[in-house]
């Protein structure tokens, strides 16, 4: 799959000398979803304001769809829809007014063929001559989502698309991002949520302090996740493993005190029955088990801890 | 060049100014038939002519510039804060639309705005005063002139600003007493010597003597200069801009 966005060797450093990027370089490709995670003040939105030409770089270079984003950024913009996390408004137009002039904005002719299918996909139709200052933060964020998708962008930037919106309303979005996957549109969503990358992602970033420190294809990360611990309390303490239970990769922890062994929760054997027999065979008891099983936000918070 | 784009801010910043007619039309003609009851009838009595006009005749062009400056002033300053202020101005920042379009499609429309209300308040005085254009076409010249002008500059006071305070204080602490002071109401020839030099200084004088001129053939200096210090007046204000967008200035981090 080409790249839809590149970035290259990106950094930003505000006027306080406070560095909020520290050489990113960074790959979208054409047609994926892509979720970045971070912890608040990461640098997730800097790095969208960036691509969107809401801020300036300091250094580096960013190709959107092949055009630089300073030197050809009409070609590159008018590629990109962007729903930023704040709600901003124009709270005394109608839903229609502020969609069309989304799409006005951006250089398309008049389509209220188009608006009317946004406005009906992302169930704002029956509101459409209401003033936003009417609407509740969760169609306010539709709307915004509306603007964004007015002028028929190829790349989506959602920044916290579902902060602040009720379960219900937030899987209603997940099978809009999808439909518009579908439709050829690359999407990257900056999340808090990390059911939501979970859900919606092909490829995970994460990014702290201005540094990207991940980039994964979110089924690798899986199943890097479908993977669970078992760990046996021995009555006995043993010194060394039989041969007889050598192919099950056991690791003896705790000078000998409790065995450990990882499995597959996806495969279709996890070789449980088996070790716990041949373990009997062999003579080895124990007091107690447990599993666990590492989650993607534990990932996350390890990421970000030792970054 | 993004003709829809241009369009689209154009239209939509119109369409602010029809939401909020009172605001935006009806006051201002209200407040410049109050100075006409209140300069022109009560003051214009005790004066009977000024350079061989009636006096109610003679403030009508003060009157005209009195309002376009400050409603240009304010229509463009409103029109560029507010997106600040709401945060919507993101989405002007990530159109692919450029500085020039952007600050077309803003100044356009105040200018546009500031030249109805301009031809509305001259339509109004006819009402009170006999009125007769000597220079139609240099009065609409010097309307246009002056709207846009005042239009760019308040359009950098918008972007400046970062409080509704800002955005009160130059209109009221600076143009408003300019204007009053700029011969709105009296021909600086009516001041005593040391204070007319004094008012050569202030630049809306030259503003309200040009259009004056283009009325009754009478005016406080030469037309050209008046052209000239307002052609100069709008090139600062251009080189500003410039200097906004290139720099990013309250605009961009």
């Amino acid at each position: 799959m080409s790249s839809i966005i590149s970035v290259a060797n990106l950094s930003k450093t505000y006027g306080s000398g406070f560095k909020a990027l520290k050489n990113v370089n960074l790959d979208i490709k054409r047609g994926e979803i892509f979720a970045l995670l971070g912890p608040n003040g990461a640098g997730k939105t800097t790095l969208i304001s960036i691509i969107c030409g809401i801020a300036n770089p300091s250094e580096g270079r960013v190709l959107v769809g092949g055009e630089d984003i300073q030197t050809s950024y009409r070609k590159a913009r008018s590629l990109i829809g962007l729903v930023p996390q704040e709600l901003h408004t124009d709270a005394f137009e109608s839903v229609w007014a502020t969609v069309s002039f989304s799409r006005g904005l951006f250089g398309k002719p008049k389509n209220p063929a188009h608006i009317e299918k946004v406005l009906k996909d992302l169930s704002l139709w029956d509101k459409k001559d209401n003033k936003i200052i009417t609407l509740s933060g969760g169609m306010k964020r539709r709307v915004m989502i509306a603007k964004a998708l007015s002028h028929e962008p190829r790349i989506l930037f959602l920044d916290e698309p579902t902060a602040g919106v009720d379960v219900e309303l937030r899987k209603g979005m997940w099978e809009v991002v999808r439909t518009l996957q579908q439709s050829g549109v690359t999407i990257i969503l900056t999340t808090h949520y990390i059911e939501e990358a979970e859900e919606m992602a092909d490829r995970i970033g994460v990014i702290n302090k201005g540094e990207i420190v991940l980039i994964e294809d979110k089924a690798t990360l899986m199943q890097k996740l479908g993977k669970k611990r078992l760990t046996l309390h021995l009555q006995n303490k043993i010194t060394s493993l039989p041969e007889s239970l050598g192919h099950y990769e056991l690791e003896l922890c705790d000078s000998g005190a409790t065995l450990v062994y990882d499995y597959d929760t996806k495969g279709d054997r996890t070789g449980i029955t088996s070790l716990l027999s041949d373990l009997r065979a062999a003579g080895i008891r124990f007091n107690d088990l447990d599993t666990t099983q590492s989650s993607l936000e534990d990932i996350f918070v390890d990421l970000v801890r030792t970054s | 060049m993004n003709h829809r784009a241009i369009r689209a801010i154009y239209l939509f910043e119109m369409a602010r100014t029809w939401r909020t007619l009172l605001q935006s039309i009806v006051s201002p003609v209200v407040s410049t038939s109050l100075y006409f009851v209140v300069f022109g009838a009560a003051i214009g009595s005790r004066i009977s002519q000024v350079e061989g006009v009636s006096y109610g005749t003679f403030i009508v062009p003060g009157l005209i510039m009195l309002s376009v400056l400050t409603q240009s002033i304010a229509n463009a300053s409103f029109g560029i804060y507010f997106p600040k202020f709401t945060g919507t101005i993101y989405e002007i920042l990530s159109a692919p639309i450029s500085y020039f379009e952007i600050v077309l499609g803003y100044v356009g429309a105040a200018a546009t705005k500031s030249i109805i209300l301009g031809l509305i308040i001259l339509a109004t005085a006819g009402l009170f005063v006999p009125l007769h254009i000597q220079h139609p076409v240099w009065m609409l010249t010097f309307l246009v002139l002056t709207a846009v002008t005042f239009s760019l500059f308040g359009f950098i006071i918008g972007i400046w600003a970062d409080g509704f305070e800002k955005l009160q204080m130059i209109p009221m602490l600076v143009v408003t007493p300019l204007t009053f002071l700029g011969g709105s109401f009296y021909s600086i020839d009516m001041l005593p010597p040391t204070w007319r030099t004094v008012a050569l200084l202030n630049p809306v004088v030259y503003l309200i003597s040009g259009f004056r001129w283009s009325f009754y053939e009478i005016a406080d200096v030469s037309v050209s200069v008046s052209m000239g210090m307002t052609v100069a007046f709008l090139l600062v204000c251009l080189v500003v801009i410039w200097w906004i967008f290139r720099t990013g200035y309250r605009l961009k981090n």
